[in-house]
Formats: C-alpha cells, sequence, structure tokens
C-alpha cells in the first residue's frame, strides 16, 4: 500500500477520535464531514479514476435515503434497510451505467444530472409511498438521548467513510483500477486492447453509486425528515466535485482532504461573513483553483519559495 | 464456400456506407496462414476503414467476415482483440500518462485470460525488449519520440498474442533508417508465423516484405496477387502508382 494511502486512512482513524473532544456541534460537523467524504470518494471512482464528470451523486444519495426512509417506517430495522439500499443502488446504477456511459463529456454530464431530476419528480409523484412534496417522517431510531443518539450516527458514517476508503484503495491497486485508468486516458485505445470499457466503466459507476446511497440512508434516519428538495439537492451533486478538485483529483487522500477543507472553510466563511458567505466562498474556491489546478494534494514544500535561477 | 482449411480471414461481399460515401463495396478476399498481406491504394481508398470494419470498430452494413471459421461480422471491438486480432493506429494511440511498460501491460492484461497485473508488467518487458524500448519502460508514453511511439504501438499489438496482425502505416512517418529498423521487426515477426496484413505506402517495404498484394480503389477490390503482378497491372498503375512509378520499375527490369 502506498504512503498516501496510508495516510488516508491514519486521517481516517484519527477522525474516530473526535467524540472524546468534542460536544454535540463537534459531532454534527463530524457527521457532516464523513458524510461528504463518502461522496466525494466515491465521485472520484467514476470522476476520477475513469474520467467521467457525474453529476448523479445527488440522485443516488436521494434514493438511498428514500428507500431507507420507507423501509424505516415498513419498521424494516436500520441495520437492514442500509444494506438494501447499499444493493439496490448498485444493481440500479449498474444498469444505468450501461445506458449513459454510453455518451461522454458534457453529453455525459448532463444525462448524468437529469437523472437527478427524474428520480426527484418521480418521488414527488409517488405520493403513496414517499409523501411527495410533503416529505417523509422517519422513526427515532434508539431514542436514547440527543448524545448518544449523535454519537452513534457519526460513527455509522464514519464506519462507511472507513468503507469506502478501503473500496477505493482497494480498487484502485486492482485490475479495475487499472481499466479504469485506461478509459480515462484513451477509451479507443482501451476497447482495442480487449477491455470490455462499457463493463468496466458500469461497474465503477455502481461503485460510485452503492456507498452514496448508503449514506443517504445515515442521513435520513439521522435528520429523522427528508423531502424531494432536501436529498435530492443538486449540491450534493457539486459539493462532492468541487472537493475532489480542491483535494486532487485521482488521489484519495487528496480527495477526503479536499472535503475536510472545503468544510472547513464553508463554517469558518459562514460565521465570519452571514450576508455574502456564499460569495467569498466562492471566492476562495476559484482562487484554489486558480492557484493550485492540481489540487492541495500537490502542495510541496519547495513550493513557497523561488530556487535562484540562472540569467 | 470457397473457405480452404489454410484460410485465417475470409471477407464476403463487405460493404460499409458512411451516409452518402460508399467506403466499402463488395469486398470479398480471403487470407491464409503465415501470408504477410499488403494492403495498398490511394488516400480514402478505404484501407483503414477496412480495418476498422474488421476490428467491429465500424461494424459491416452487409457482407459477413469469417475469422478461423467463426463469424465475426457484429463483434464487439474487444471481443475481437480477444480472438487474436490486434492491429497498430496509423495515429498513434498509446495511454499518454502510462509508463511504456504499464501501456504493453494493459494490452497483456485485458487481452489474455487469467492474467494479474505482475504476470503482465512481466511479459510487457519481453515485448518491449523485442521492439528495443527496454531502456524506456519505465519513461512515460507522451514523452516518447514518434518513432518509438509507433514501435510502442507494436509492442502492445504483440502483447495480445495476435493471431491476424493489423499494421496500419507503422513507417509513416518515420526517416529511412527508422523504416529499416521497422522493417526488420516485421520480417522478425513474419518469420516467427504470425499473419500480418499491412497497410504501406512505401512500395520499397511493400515490395521487400509482402508475399501478396490487394489493391484497394474507391472501395473496391481492383487487384490482387502476387506482388510483381500486381505493380504492372494497369488499373493499379491508372489508380495508385502512376505512368512515372511504372516507367521506373520497367526500366530496372
Amino acid at each position: 500500500m502506498s504512503r498516501l494511502n496510508l495516510a488516508l486512512l491514519l486521517l481516517i482513524g484519527c477522525l474516530a477520535a473526535l467524540p472524546l473532544f468534542g460536544g454535540a456541534y463537534a459531532l454534527r460537523l463530524g457527521t457532516v464531514a464523513c458524510m461528504y467524504a463518502i461522496l466525494a470518494l466515491s465521485w472520484n471512482v467514476v470522476g476520477g479514476f475513469a474520467g467521467y464528470p457525474s453529476f448523479a451523486t445527488a440522485a443516488f444519495f436521494g434514493f438511498g435515503a428514500y428507500t431507507v426512509g420507507v423501509l424505516l417506517n415498513d419498521g424494516v430495522s436500520l441495520a437492514l434497510s442500509i444494506p438494501i439500499a447499499f444493493v439496490a443502488s448498485f444493481v440500479l446504477a449498474t444498469l444505468l451505467g450501461a445506458v449513459l456511459l454510453r455518451l461522454r463529456g458534457h453529453y455525459f454530464a448532463i444525462a448524468s444530472l437529469s437523472l437527478v431530476e427524474v428520480l426527484r419528480e418521480l418521488t414527488n409523484n409517488a405520493t403513496d409511498l414517499t409523501g411527495g412534496g410533503m416529505g417523509l417522517n422517519i422513526p427515532l431510531a434508539a431514542g436514547s438521548g440527543i448524545m448518544a443518539d449523535a454519537t452513534f450516527f457519526f460513527f455509522a458514517m464514519w464506519g462507511l467513510l472507513l468503507a469506502t476508503a478501503l473500496m477505493v484503495i482497494a480498487v484502485s491497486a486492482s485490475k479495475l483500477g487499472f481499466g479504469l485508468n485506461c478509459i480515462r486516458q484513451n477509451e479507443t485505445a482501451a476497447n482495442m486492447v480487449g477491455l470490455n470499457a462499457t463493463l468496466y466503466k458500469s461497474i465503477a459507476f455502481g461503485l460510485s453509486a452503492c456507498f452514496v446511497a448508503a449514506a443517504g440512508g445515515i442521513y435520513a434516519a439521522w435528520v429523522h425528515y427528508i423531502d424531494p428538495s432536501d436529498v435530492f439537492d443538486v449540491l450534493y451533486s457539486v459539493k462532492p466535485i468541487v472537493m475532489a478538485l480542491m483535494g486532487g483529483l485521482g488521489s484519495p487522500l487528496g480527495v477526503v482532504s479536499g472535503a475536510f477543507i472545503y468544510l472547513g472553510l464553508e463554517e469558518v466563511v459562514w460565521r465570519n461573513y452571514i450576508q455574502i458567505h456564499s460569495g467569498v466562498l466562492g471566492v476562495l474556491i476559484v482562487m484554489l483553483l486558480l492557484f493550485l489546478p492540481h489540487g492541495v494534494i500537490s502542495l510541496r514544500p519547495g513550493m513557497f519559495w523561488r530556487k535562484a535561477k540562472h540569467v | 464456400m470457397s473457405e480452404s482449411a489454410s484460410e485465417i480471414l475470409r471477407l464476403d461481399a463487405v460493404s460499409r456506407r458512411f451516409s452518402g460515401l460508399q467506403a466499402l463495396r463488395d469486398v470479398t478476399f480471403g487470407i491464409n496462414k503465415g501470408e504477410v498481406l499488403g494492403l495498398i491504394g490511394p488516400n480514402g481508398a478505404g484501407k483503414t476503414t477496412l480495418i476498422n470494419t474488421i476490428c467491429g470498430v465500424t461494424p459491416a452494413n452487409s457482407g459477413r467476415i469469417l475469422f478461423l471459421g467463426q463469424d465475426i461480422t457484429g463483434i464487439k471491438t474487444y471481443q475481437a482483440a480477444r480472438l487474436g486480432l490486434s492491429r497498430t493506429f496509423q495515429i498513434v494511440q498509446p495511454f499518454a500518462e502510462f509508463t511504456a511498460l504499464d501501456n504493453v501491460a494493459a494490452a497483456a492484461l485485458f487481452s489474455q485470460t487469467g492474467e494479474s497485473l505482475k504476470s503482465a508488467r512481466e511479459e510487457a518487458r519481453a515485448h518491449l525488449a523485442f521492439v528495443g524500448l527496454e531502456a524506456q519502460a519505465g519513461q512515460s508514453a507522451a514523452t516518447l519520440t514518434l518513432a518509438m511511439r509507433k514501435r510502442l504501438e507494436l509492442a502492445k499489438a504483440l502483447a495480445m498474442r495476435p493471431k491476424l496482425l493489423f499494421l496500419d502505416e507503422v513507417n509513416a512517418g518515420l526517416n529511412s533508417a527508422e523504416v529499416e529498423r521497422a522493417t526488420s521487426l516485421i520480417h522478425r515477426l513474419a518469420a516467427d508465423g504470425i499473419t500480418i496484413v499491412m497497410v504501406e505506402h512505401l512500395m520499397k517495404v511493400v515490395l521487400n516484405v509482402c508475399t501478396r498484394i490487394v489493391v484497394l480503389h474507391n472501395g473496391m477490390v481492383i487487384a490482387d496477387g502476387e506482388p510483381r503482378d500486381v505493380i504492372d497491372n494497369p488499373a493499379v498503375v491508372d489508380a495508385y502508382l502512376g505512368q512515372q512509378y511504372a516507367k521506373r520499375n520497367a526500366a530496372r527490369g
């Protein structure tokens, strides 16, 4: 295992100590951070490894949230409904991927974005099942006190983040990861050397969906109430991409760092510029991408002082 | 059927149309095992389209393609590759960020069953050595010269253990020393018993290497036979070689 991947596991390991130090606020922030790190890491499989800019993250996030929400309302336990959402979204995404991934570049981006809208409208209209625009109330899972609940959901999200990181590391070292790398660089040549590109891309799309859906499920159980405009929010698609770009496309450690840095910035900016916080955050992101196009992971100690050049 | 036992590929009235343009018109011929077939013709004659059609990149609109007796007309590109049809591209198609070694390893890994990344890299090293690129194994493909990239293409094609190898203008853009080197590589491959179809504009190389020549013009086969007979064929002289070449050739005897 490479040093960067070890550093990633170490970073995630350190995060587990958060409940020892922080209160309810820190736990909430930690849970959100883990959630976005899952989303960004998952996006990295299809966007970073295979080079297909998917905007479908929100679709699978919402799909998972509603699957778990509906199942919990039917009396299925949380421990069972999360795996169901996980498997169902993998199957759904792999099948959709086999169709959508025939498109490339901008066309694929638009098609994947429309997937979010389609699922949102379906949820809005399936009033009997999902409550439609009224949203869905989700029964309290444990109900053993606020802090115990917060700690439980933090560790649920943290465990899922760990699983996602292990999946991404395993993929990057495997034949699948090697193949996705080939597809990103030259899909024509990849096909020509005997690589079944459609199959590989579909599996990548499935893998990028199932952990997101599980995160959506945990989120639904955590906040107890979901509605279509909340969980099918296109920001769930956009933010992971920004995080991945900020951290360093393709690098698991970079992507997770990017997620944490983004959320840190968001909190700090939000607190200090309550009126214009999105504007300030936007400027900061543009600056980061302009001056660090390959992400935070490309930072090297030597970058801060210039070497004298021959004249 | 006009299929003989030693025939590796048979094209039966293969046609391909790109909307208004008939790129291939009832192309019919066979290729025997061990042959080095030269596919020549003027620009736009359909040489590359023919290769693309056989490999499944642009499937045939009509007609039939048999490879070792198996119908491969509607086959997918990656399936063709696994059957043992491999090719080099006229415009080289490397995985630019990968090292030369990983480029070749990818070809070995995905075209053969039961390969692991490790075993594919080991094989790749041998193929790189064969084309004389072992010193560049660790270099990224984007930094290689054109001649090296052409040889990298060849190494990739060889890593797929081809039964039938298409070489699409491997010599285009190379200087004469590089052409000589590439030609000797082709000779060695032919000696190893690989059936080769080469698209080539350098008649010197074609006559030097090929055992048979097929001439395409406007998507049709206008000549097919022994190299010496084909270059004296008036239709070929008119369509492709030109009177000057014919005269020079006649003068040389």
